[in-house]
């Protein structure tokens, strides 16, 4: 994978006189690729464990989680995208305040966005919505990618990204919902007599769940070790 | 007086910043394998909270609530952190090189630590006055060194016992963590919020 990273960074960001041919089907493949390992083999809860605290915290429901997913996949998206068309003109140096500008900005955006559209779900998700600014995935994305690669690349990285974080989300929320509430999208699937497992609500429940996905997750797609330095992020 | 003693109590244990609360997951997770480390960044953690709370506290009393710019809080406030770090890095290596030796390699990490931009959102949230946001400040990043040394010590034992591969790393973490999360709501109802 790394390998075709760089042969498909070589490759996109040829010398601007030169022409470039208007389709290759190379370069489809490398954004495709670049979609995917966003989306599957890096999935940035499940594989790279990053941006826990809004996964945990705010997954009680399968619309909360398509609710924070839908806010981060449009932070992420447009902010590595932003990032990537302004990589050449931020100075290494002030780069990570600069990123976080660009990132608070999307949040902001997005923070009045709900504010204004979807009361209750921006009620229910609360403080989790600035603190997008610090999610992890979406800076660790900012610096080991976008910061390098051109442009569209970039913006398929942040919309596998997103998606890969979205899905987890939706999948989390709706375990919980089934379990901790006995409901599915509000409406009840296990009849009167079923008693909540309060547990799965509660942070303990989300914790252990997590780490029983992590696990399952590792089981499918083989347990290929991040190490913190490869993300960039904590 | 005793107010203030409550709501330190209830910030360090009742609603603990990482078991109550999900919030700081990312360093609790990540830099929690060894004691060293945890004390090393729960301690650059403290440091950055209590001051970026509080100069948060001040900017938003004189300087945004009088411009009713309240909706630039979040831009605002990351920059004072993300500033704030950049500054003790520079200032730490300058005067004290072994201190910057031991806690240096985290300060950096700090500016994403959700926990860091929680605190003084929180506080704003709230409405507190300086005496409750000082203690909120240094309670709550005390709650998360709790709950790192807490962790990295089970962490240390647990590199002994024999883990399912697929479950080694991050996975058995976040299980252990739920098993705690469980422990501390024991002290749910102590206090009341």
């Amino acid at each position: 994978m790394a390998e075709i990273n760089k042969m498909a960074a070589e490759i996109a960001d040829v010398q601007p006189g030169i022409q470039v041919p208007g389709f290759s089907l190379e370069k489809y493949k490398y954004l495709w690729s670049d979609f995917m390992n966003g989306l599957w083999s890096e999935n940035p809860v499940l594989k790279l464990v990053l941006g826990l605290c809004s996964t945990l915290a705010i997954t009680t429901s399968t619309q909360n989680g398509l609710g924070m997913g839908c806010a981060g996949l449009f932070v992420l998206t447009g902010s590595n995208g932003l990032i990537s068309a302004l990589r050449k003109v931020i100075p290494g140096k002030v780069r990570i305040p600069a990123f976080i500008v660009i990132i608070a900005g999307f949040v902001t955006l997005t923070d009045l966005t709900m504010a204004a559209y979807t009361p209750v779900l921006y009620e229910s998700l609360g403080i989790f919505i600035p603190l997008i600014v610090a999610n992890c995935i979406i800076l660790a994305r900012a610096e080991a990618f976008a910061a390098r690669n051109p442009v569209d690349r970039s913006i398929m990285d942040g919309l596998g990204m997103g998606l890969g974080y979205l899905l987890t989300l939706t999948v989390l929320g709706t375990i919980r919902e089934i379990f901790g509430n006995g409901t599915v999208w509000g409406a009840s699937i296990f009849g009167e007599n079923y008693i909540p497992m309060i547990v799965f609500i509660l942070p303990a429940g989300s914790f252990i769940l997590l780490g029983l996905l992590t696990g399952f997750f590792n089981q499918f797609t083989g347990s290929k070790k991040m190490t913190s330095t490869e993300v960039g992020c904590h | 007086m005793s107010e203030l003693v409550l709501l330190f109590m209830s910030t360090l244990v009742v609603n603990n910043y990482v078991l109550t609360k999900i919030l700081g997951l990312c360093p609790f997770i990540g830099v929690t394998k060894k004691v060293e480390n945890s004390v090393g960044m729960g301690m650059a953690t403290m440091f950055v909270i209590t001051v970026a709370s509080l100069m948060a506290w001040f900017i938003d009393l004189y300087v945004l609530s009088p411009l009713h710019i309240t909706y630039l809080r979040t831009v605002i406030f990351i920059l004072i952190i993300a500033a704030l770090v950049q500054l003790s890095e520079m200032i730490m290596e300058k005067t004290t090189p072994a201190l910057y030796q031991s806690l240096g390699i985290y300060l950096p990490l700090i500016t994403t630590n959700c926990a860091v931009l929680a605190v003084p959102l929180l506080i704003m949230n709230k409405g507190f006055d300086f005496w409750e946001t000082l203690v909120y400040a240094i309670g709550a990043p005390a709650g998360f060194y709790l709950a790192l040394m807490i962790i990295s010590t089970i962490r240390e034992n647990l590199a002994f016992a024999k883990i399912p591969r697929v479950f080694q790393g991050a996975a058995i973490s976040l299980i252990t963590t739920g098993i705690l999360a469980l422990a501390f709501m024991g002290f749910s109802g102590l206090i009341r919020e």
